[in-house]
């Protein structure tokens, strides 16, 4: 950890150092942050290669991003803060060209704060339409009904985009840049399509059958699930977290519960730890299963639905009778659980683990080594490992390229380290290879979950929490890995029982940015495999 | 006049009151006695054939796509025929939540739908913004964008309270005027009108 801070202030002198939350944090004035993004990413020992995330923040004199970084040779996590004083026409230099997925990122964070990012070849609002007034994450936001109203006429749109370029005496230029070419043709896909996995919508351009170019186009179900957080007091804003990813919605509640938990100072049990991990591994067995459900449905194989919904069925059995429903659970709590696990908890998730062995050889026969099946599957939409980490892909979908990301092992948390379990890798980096990775890993749960079983430790379930829950200024940052990827929460707290910004990190809004790299050049049908095989969640990156 | 289904004794209803009130509303002329014929075939060919539009945004939509599955089947009511196209499909569930960008889409696939038309409202999102309705980008409620037939309360409703939604859904389709009748299309004519779409003029 010393490194990077020694050696970034070697390199920028005057760079401010400081660490937050056990985080090395630089603070960096715009002029000089492409030189040190430069430096972060390309110097052989820092290496800081996977962009996580970027927060926008809005510290109500200045606004601001707050960029992390992990690199991914050595899993060290780094933090650099930028800000601007400007409120009226506030810019910033972009670092799309060093890690591809920020384009993504800089679109969000334009959309909710309204900074522009000099360089970035897409300045266009990511989820509110153009006409959209106001930016909703500000402090000072006008949230009005009547400035933005629900109307049933279509949404204006535009075929160009904005790009600011910074001109070589210092002035910064606008431009307007096409966003298809004169003479592509584009079909509209989405947003209500069966196999686009929720409301999103693919603009895709194509020759013949072969895909040019994707703009993805979101927002269908963007909820504002952050600006809520910040007007509700920190037990009420856990809710939310089961309606993102909903299939990982313990996942979710566990890193919500551990950050708040973290700040306030609070331990919880063992017996709450181990019961957390037990539902985070059955949650991740229920979500692969409907993955390979839906998935196969989407290449034609309806009957493996069926299949894989039996084992997901008997498992949100196991939820309903100790969660009390059968999704968006909000099982977790700030202190442990909500509620104690039912009396035949161990009994049916031993049931469980003995039919598991059977159904996954069965699902193998029926489909995995199906001719039809592997000649849609191989090869399609190959991302290359570098490509991964460049644009975030992380979770099951990361690893079958052979990025071994998975926070259990990189960050471990909980009492993940106790445990004896594999993180699945796989190289090729297709999307049988995408396919196959989710199959291994409900191996892997069903072996955690075997180890767990017979040993939940005797004891509260829950620790005494103060009813009005105040957490200390400061920030945290805290990750788990979801079912989909790496899930993250940044908390910014300014010692009120709300929190001041709440930001959610997504492990789907990636796996969209991916989608226009990974289906370039590939037949149209593909699309649905690339997309089927990454599974997103679209109420999950539109939040 | 009992309306109900075979699997279900008509006590075991809820909202029996409502049914009648528009079995009463519906046959306060009287019935033709030829027409009132038909209208029964044709109701009871309809009532057991309800196709739903595969439209789902969020949480709600998984549960759904359970009560396709073996375990709640709804197969065994004659509504598996799931279309992708609205001119297909008789009726929507609306599962999820709907933001404003959403809006315009779901006004368009409402009005595709083949008429007669009916519209569930599936769970707390769908009815009145849920959760969510304090957000700047949410409706707070699908009616005030069509016409809700049905509404399902939960968050997100069990894969029961759905089958449950659909056959008084069905139980609705059931005292339906097809012929000699103007209670829907009157509903219809008279929400289009408060509700007017900009450029098309019916």
């Amino acid at each position: 950890m010393a490194t990077i801070t020694e050696k970034i202030a070697k390199l920028f002198p005057q760079v401010g150092v400081a660490t937050v939350d056990g985080i090395p944090q630089f603070t960096v004035e715009d002029k000089d942050w492409h030189a040190v993004a430069e430096a972060l990413r390309h110097d052989p020992e820092l290496a800081m290669d996977y962009l996580v995330t970027i927060v926008g923040m809005d510290w109500t004199e200045t606004l601001g991003c707050i960029y992390y970084l992990e690199s991914t040779a050595n899993h060290a996590l780094c933090s650099v803060k930028v800000t601007t004083a400007d409120r009226e026409n506030p810019m910033l230099h972009s670092v799309e060209d060093i890690w591809h997925v920020a384009g993504l990122y800089e679109r969000e964070v334009y959309d909710f704060f309204g900074i522009i990012f000099i360089g970035n070849p897409d300045m266009r609002r990511l989820f509110l339409s153009i006409d959209w007034k106001g930016y909703p994450l500000r402090k000072d936001y006008d949230e009005d009904p009547a400035l933005n109203p629900i109307s049933i006429e279509s949404e204006r749109q535009s075929d160009t985009t904005d790009t600011y370029v910074e001109m070589p005496d210092g002035k910064i230029e606008k431009k307007t840049v096409e966003i298809f070419g004169k003479d592509d043709f584009v079909v509209n896909i989405g947003p209500q399509h069966p196999a686009t996995h929720g409301v999103l919508r693919f603009r895709t351009a194509v020759d013949g059958e072969t895909i040019k170019k994707i703009d993805v186009y979101m927002g269908y179900i963007h909820r504002g699930v952050e600006k809520l957080c910040e007007s509700l007091n920190y037990p009420q804003t856990l809710h939310y977290f089961d309606r993102l990813d909903y299939f990982s919605g313990h996942h979710y509640h566990h890193c919500v519960c551990n950050l708040i938990e973290r700040a306030a100072g609070i331990e919880i049990s063992r017996r709450a730890k181990v019961i957390r991990v037990m539902m985070d591994e059955l949650g991740r067995i229920a979500s692969h299963c409907l993955f390979m459900g839906t998935f196969c449905m989407d290449l034609g194989a309806t009957t493996m639905l069926f299949y894989t919904l039996r084992v997901r069925e008997q498992i949100l059995d196991i939820m309903d009778k100790t969660c009390g429903a059968r999704m968006s659970f909000n099982y977790e709590c700030i202190g442990g659980l909500m509620a104690d696990i039912a009396p035949d908890f161990v009994q049916d998730v031993k049931a469980l683990l003995a039919v598991l062995p059977a159904n996954l050889k069965e699902y193998d026969k029926i489909f995995t080594g199906n001719v039809i099946a592997k000649n849609r599957m191989e090869g399609v939409g190959y991302i290359s490992k570098e490509d991964a980490v460049a644009y975030g892909v992380t979770g099951p979908s990361g690893r079958a390229s052979g990025w071994a990301c998975d926070v259990r092992k990189t960050h471990p948390y909980s009492i993940y380290p106790e445990l004896d379990f594999e993180q699945v890798v796989a190289t090729e980096g297709d999307s049988m290879a995408r396919f196959k990775v989710r199959m291994r890993e409900i191996e892997e749960s069903a072996k955690i979950l075997a180890q767990l079983v017979d040993n939940i430790p005797e004891g509260e379930y829950c620790v005494k929490v103060p009813k009005v829950l105040k957490l200390p200024v400061g920030s945290w940052f805290e990750m788990v890995e979801g079912c989909r990827g790496t899930f993250a929460v940044y908390l910014e707290s300014d010692g009120q029982t709300k929190p001041y910004r709440m930001k959610i990190v997504p492990p789907c809004l990636p796996l969209a940015a991916a989608v226009d790299y990974m289906t370039e050049g590939q037949k149209i049908a593909d699309l649905i495999t690339i997309g089927g095989s990454l599974d997103y969640i679209v109420p999950d990156m539109d939040r | 006049m009992e309306v109900t289904t075979k699997s279900m004794p008509y006590e075991a209803w809820k909202d029996n009151e409502y049914i009648e009130s528009l079995v009463k509303e519906l046959q306060e002329n009287g019935t033709n006695v030829v027409v009132g014929a038909f209208d029964k075939l044709i109701n009871w060919g309809r009532s057991n054939s309800v196709w739903p539009l595969t439209f789902a945004t969020s949480c709600c939509g998984i549960e759904f796509v359970s009560l396709g599955a073996a375990r709640f089947d709804m197969a065994r009511f004659g509504w598996e025929v799931a279309r992708s196209s609205p001119r297909q499909a008789d009726f929507m569930m609306v599962a999820g939540t709907i933001v404003n960008r959403m809006v315009p889409v779901f006004r368009r696939l409402y009005d595709q739908l083949a008429e007669p038309k009916y519209v569930i409202a599936c769970g707390g999102c769908a009815i009145s913004g849920g959760p969510f309705r304090k957000s700047y980008h949410v409706a707070k409620g699908i009616e005030d964008i069509v016409p809700v037939d049905v509404f399902v309360p939960g968050c997100p409703p069990r894969p029961e309270a759905m089958i449950y939604g659909i056959m008084q859904l069905s139980r609705k389709m059931k005292v339906e005027k097809f012929f000699g009748g103007v209670n829907r299309k009157e509903k219809q004519e008279k929400f289009l009108a408060e509700h007017p779409v900009p450029g098309v003029n019916d």
